[in-house]
């Protein structure tokens, strides 16, 4: 069985786990509503934003490499465009579900659609989120399930994924443009006032899409061993490299800005980022496995053209860009909006200290388990692979 | 020594109050410009503003729709309190009611800032966005959840809006956004918000600044004032005297 051939035992040893877990955390969120949740009156965002933003992430970036082939014909990307879809169409779904439970009324959602306000980025994005999943799905049903009869009917077919592409390409740097937006615009909130966070969120976006796909290709893939594979897997470590060192200098930039004006409601939530309880977030996470790691592996010539190390690499940025999400959405909550204002009536839920309750991790971590799931059945049903595609077409 | 009004004698304030509300009630609501004022060399920080509030609103724990804030400043022996009581700033430009995406708060023809529990999502955007922190999630929590019952007190009806609403089930306003509406249903029953009324040392005022002849316009004339994080543009419509 295919399947058994690409995910061994132990993957869906961790799927049923990671996803009984979830069935947990569902059930108590359900149940005791927010009441088990551990964000608070001033940390109001927690986990699940985070987690949110870290997969909507991944399916812009991954389908910033999918559009590449369709809509600029870069062809060395060809092999791993129809991997990039199914990960864009599994990882957007799967971060709203995160979004979906952390909202006070879930049964309420639909007022988005039915009375959205067009001056609110939270509801821009979710209109700009259906409008892709939309254009995505059109795409992915002319490319995995679209038998064109004749030549003709092939060449129409080619141009509406090109121009959907283009379109999808547009929509997605829109909604992380505004998923940046999001944060920058809240002026009540220095850490994340500002113009750098639209660009960041695109940035960071590609960074982790590409990371993923490569840690994906790498470890998945049946074409392991091959020359186009380990072609694709450099030329993949070559953008990755691009793109880390591009995050680098964003962040650099970000950190260094704050701390030159020594403003302090500006780099208190830096300095609870840099040495606060949780200083290895940033340190391990962000520099070592999102900076570091991947410099050395992608630079070194011992490894920058071995497949495995280029996966490795990139499954550091993606733990390093779950890690910078935390980062974005937690410290900058932290800082108390008015000096005192904690202590004015205490509370359990007035604290600047947020560490996840089990309910949130159980959900967070039952999300993963679903996208890995859905990750594992679409890469057997649909014709991800290259010899596969070719299987279809003859078939 | 600071310019008091008629202040002097206490219950006169409360009946002037009454009598510039009255008067209000009677234009319309779009002339009409709400506003509170708080004199903070009165403020002894008693909280009774706090729990009044609590008593009217029968909000849960972590929702507090007005706090006073006290930190100590200077150093021993050279050391005072300062209080800083913080209701809702109902801003004329208040950043939270952009951001909410289903237009769920905005602000009524009279400037206050109010929210449709029926409508909002929970999404808690607003409060990220509120430079004052006068919002509150209700996380769906009681005082007395680990006592044999919840107490009556807790489980009594709110009439916020105007709305007979109790907490249960995780209804709203549990997963709501809550905030201090300047007790809007009380005003229109021409009754003072339940913290002017029950403020111990007469350190807040409330009236309509529409008018040239009430204790707010005249206290904000008279008194040096001054309001929170003006430098945002916020616009707010609580003012602090000092």
């Amino acid at each position: 069985m295919k399947t058994g051939k690409n995910f061994p035992v132990l993957y869906w040893v961790v799927v049923a786990v990671t996803l009984a877990l979830g069935a947990v955390g569902f059930y108590w969120r359900l149940s005791a509503g927010h009441r088990m949740a551990n964000y608070g009156e001033l940390i109001v965002w927690g986990l699940w934003v985070a987690t949110y933003i870290f997969f909507v992430g991944i399916s812009a970036g991954s389908f910033v490499i999918a559009a590449l082939v369709y809509v600029f014909d870069i062809e060395r990307f060809r092999p791993i465009a129809p991997l990039a879809l199914l990960v864009s169409l599994i990882t957007l779904p799967v971060g709203l579900l995160n979004i979906w439970v952390d909202l006070g009324h879930m049964e309420r959602f639909y007022e988005l659609y039915v009375r959205p306000s067009l001056v609110s980025i939270m509801s821009v994005e979710v209109w700009l989120y259906t409008a892709f999943l939309i254009v995505l799905v059109a795409i992915i049903w002319l490319e995995f399930f679209r038998k064109a009869a004749s030549e003709e009917e092939q060449r129409s077919g080619r141009l509406a994924v090109r121009v959907l592409s283009a379109i999808g390409l547009v929509l997605v740097i829109l909604f992380e443009g505004a998923g940046g937006a999001l944060y920058g615009v809240a002026a009540a909130r220095p850490a994340w006032h500002g113009g750098l966070f639209p660009l960041l969120f695109i940035l960071s976006a590609m960074v982790v899409g590409t990371a993923l796909l490569a840690g994906i290709y790498a470890f998945f893939s049946s074409e392991r061993g091959t020359e186009r594979h380990r072609q694709v897997m450099v030329d993949l470590g070559k953008l990755m490299l691009g793109l880390v060192v591009m995050e680098v200098l964003f962040t650099f930039s970000e950190y260094s800005i704050a701390f030159y004006g020594s403003v302090p409601s500006e780099i208190e939530p830096l300095k609870v980022i840099l040495t606060g309880p949780f200083w290895y977030v940033f340190w391990i996470g962000q520099v070592g496995l999102g900076m570091v790691l991947p410099i050395v592996l992608l630079v070194w010539s011992r490894t920058r053209e071995e497949p495995l190390w280029i996966g490795v690499a990139g499954l550091g940025v993606v733990i390093a860009t779950f890690a910078m999400r935390l980062n974005i959405v937690i410290p900058a909550l932290a800082l108390p909006e008015l000096e005192g204002l904690i202590n004015a009536t205490p509370s359990p839920r007035i604290t600047t200290s947020y560490v996840p309750s089990s309910m949130e991790w159980f959900v967070a971590i039952g999300t993963v388990g679903l996208a890995l799931a859905l990750f594992a059945i679409g890469y057997s049903l649909l014709p991800v692979e290259p010899q596969q595609e070719k299987e279809v077409s003859h078939g | 020594m600071p310019y008091v009004p008629v202040v002097s004698e206490m219950e006169n304030a409360l009946v002037r109050m009454q009598e510039d509300l009255k008067r209000a009630l009677e234009k319309l609501p779009s002339e009409r410009r709400w506003v509170m004022v708080i004199d903070l060399t009165k403020c002894v920080a008693c909280d009774a503003c706090t729990v009044s509030c609590k008593a009217e609103k029968k909000t849960p724990p972590g929702v507090n729709y007005t706090v006073v804030i006290k930190e100590e400043v200077g150093t021993y022996p050279n050391v005072r309190e300062v209080y800083l009581p913080r209701p809702c700033m109902q801003c004329d430009n208040p950043p939270c009611v952009d951001v909410c995406p289903v237009n769920a708060t905005w602000k009524n023809e009279e400037g206050i800032v109010v929210i449709d529990y029926d409508v909002c999502i929970g999404c808690r955007y607003c409060m990220t966005a509120c430079p004052y922190g006068a919002r509150s999630f209700d996380f769906g929590e009681w005082y007395t959840e680990e006592t044999p019952m919840i107490a009556p007190y807790e489980t009594a009806p709110t009439f916020e809006y105007g709305e007979e609403r109790v907490r249960r089930n995780r209804r709203s306003p549990i997963g709501n956004v809550r905030k201090c509406n300047f007790c809007i249903e009380r005003l229109h029953e021409g009754l003072l918000p339940a913290c002017i009324n029950d403020c111990l040392g007469r350190a807040r005022y409330f009236g309509d600044l529409n008018d040239p002849d009430s204790l707010v316009s005249e206290l904000l004339r008279e008194r040096y004032s001054f309001r929170l994080k003006e430098d945002l543009g916020t616009e707010p419509k609580v003012f602090y005297l000092s």
